[in-house]
């Protein structure tokens, strides 16, 4: 049925003319018709994009987001059904979207909403409580650490969680100065709330090695050579403390 | 976290059921409402885990689950994605609903997937390609499905049977079931042109395990006829109520689901869609009870 596919691209190309063997009421012509398809498609999806990114969509409009997102989802329409998985790649797509540069931190703060999002639908695990590193304590060397599944890390040039913070807040837009740093990001579902923290200097580092799974001594190691003031201790502390530790063992 | 638990079969009563929301999950939990069923769209349960998990396993443990998928695209021409098969059965089995239903329609071509229900052409071959799909999904899911009848905006110039006479041999050869959704019937016969109450007497009722009702749009086409659009986004209309009374007669008193999928009210605009379902049921039950 080569028909699904002459449909299909009718749907996605609003210049392509409507199949002749498509019929309105009584054989007529069905061009209004089959635009309700065409419209409900698109303003499906870009629905879907926009509850998923709120507010990047609110940083810039919801006019704006919405008319990038309909050049997103004609340029990579969803490949599944689970649409739970669509907007992975649209960040990509904004950092490279030329009417969006002069809003250069806007590819990072949708990032950041991926990770939020991904975090939500994320497999569950239990943290570790709190005593379970002490008792870890002489063979630290050895230690590797797994994190959460929904953990995600987000490094941004821009204070991308000042941003967000600000962004997402309703009510009246009091000044406030922006920090001139950019912002790492800690994205971690420990039960069912979402929860984003901003980390210390070398704090990705170490948590990137330790995801990647080096051992903490390893991790610790890189951490302080890309920050001479990462801390070990406080961000261990930190990670213990917010839930994104479900597991440790010696490593082999 | 997530302990396997059995909910054990707990039939979906023939009472007024509702389309489940995130935004309703805690209102549900907390205030216990008392109505007969829940519907999910399969696809929004089918990460792997999280808040939507947590608050259906809570659901599913005080109420009974129907599980409708919206993406299986059995009406496409091409093969059912496996991957997206085998996600539905353990969906089934992790919740255990006792009705499972999907559209005729298809909403993927290739590897895209377009995110609405599109329709078919009525011919011998696309009939032997949506028994084909039925079977496999039966096959699949180990369980009976019902099959949906569409909204549609088009027709095609190659169909040579009538909507329900397809879906009349759909059941036939595959054994599936119907959910008969009477907005769409509704609908249906607006855009096309024909009488709703016609549809109804030729629509193969024993077969009818479970009723949508949604509301819908209005517009026009081109040519200024009536054009409904299927939007799910209001109350249930005055007519679709009349059809609905007129459909209970002949199915009998059957699951009814409120679908209200955009413009979501809160809570008690949907409750309250699905206490006049149970009225309606009760209307009918009452006058079977006459001489
Ligand atoms: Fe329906």
């Amino acid at each position: 049925m080569d028909n699904e596919a002459a449909f299909a691209r009718a749907l996605l190309d609003a210049e392509a003319a409507v199949p002749e063997w498509i019929e309105g009421r009584d054989g007529g012509g069905a061009e209004r018709r089959f635009s309700v398809y065409r419209n409900n498609v698109y303003a499906s999806l870009v629905d879907v994009l926009a509850g998923r990114f709120p507010v990047s969509a609110k940083l810039v409009g919801d006019v704006f987001f919405r008319a990038m997102a309909r050049i997103y989802v004609a340029k990579t329409p969803p490949d599944s059904a689970v649409l739970l998985r669509y907007g992975g790649g649209f960040a990509d797509f904004v950092a490279g979207f030329p009417p969006a540069t002069p809003v250069p931190y806007l590819a990072d703060v949708m990032r950041l909403e991926w990770a939020w999002h991904g975090a939500y639908h994320s497999a569950d695990a239990e943290p570790l409580p709190q005593e379970a590193l002490a008792a870890f304590g002489p063979r630290a060397e050895r230690l590797a650490l797994t994190l959460h599944p929904s953990l995600r890390l987000v490094r941004s040039d821009y204070p991308v969680v000042t941003i967000w913070e600000l962004a997402a807040r309703d009510g009246e837009d009091e000044p406030v100065r922006l920090p001139a740093e950019g912002e790492d990001a800690l994205v971690l579902r420990p039960a069912l709330e979402v929860e984003v923290r901003r980390l210390p200097e070398g704090g990705a580092v170490f948590i990137q090695a330790l995801q990647d799974g080096a051992t903490l001594p390893e991790a610790a190691a890189r951490a302080s050579s890309s920050s001479p003031t990462f801390d070990l201790v406080a961000s261990l502390a930190g990670l213990m403390r917010s839930g994104a530790i479900v597991g440790m063992g010696e490593s082999a | 976290m997530a302990a396997s638990v059995s909910f054990g079969t707990s039939p979906v009563p023939p009472r007024g059921g509702v389309g489940l929301k995130p935004e309703h999950y805690r209102t549900i939990l907390d205030s216990a409402p008392d109505v007969g069923w829940f519907e999910i769209h399969a696809e929004n349960y089918m990460g792997e885990g999280g808040p939507p998990h947590a608050y259906l396993a809570a659901i599913r443990a005080r109420y009974p689950l129907s599980l409708h998928g919206v993406g299986l695209s059995i009406g496409g021409a091409g093969p059912l994605d496996k991957a997206h098969l085998s996600r539905l059965r353990a969906l089934a089995d992790r919740y255990e609903p006792a009705l499972f239903s999907e559209h005729l329609a298809w909403s993927s071509h290739g590897s895209v997937y377009l995110n609405d229900l599109l329709p078919l052409p009525y011919t011998d071959e696309t009939l032997t390609c949506v028994c084909d799909h039925i079977d496999e999904v039966h096959d699949a899911m180990a369980r009976p499905m019902l099959l949906e009848n569409p909204s549609t905006y088009v027709a095609y110039a190659e169909t040579t049977m009538s909507e329900v006479e397809f879906l009349r041999a759909v059941v036939h050869r595959t054994g599936c079931g119907l959910l008969l959704d009477v907005n769409n019937v509704f609908v249906q016969a607006a855009n096309h042109g024909f009488d709703p109450f016609d549809y109804l007497d030729a629509f193969p009722a024993e077969h009818v395990r479970e009723i949508h009702l949604g509301g819908h749009a209005e517009d026009e086409d081109a040519g200024g006829a009536p054009l409904l659009i299927d939007d799910h986004g209001r109350e249930v209309a005055d007519p679709v109520w009349t059809l609905y009374a007129e459909a209970l007669k002949k199915t009998g008193p059957i699951p009814t689901l409120i679908e209200w999928d955009n413009d979501v009210p809160a809570w008690e605009g949907l409750f309250a869609e699905a206490k006049r379902a149970d009225a309606a049921i009760a209307a009918f039950r009452k006058s079977e009870m006459r001489p």
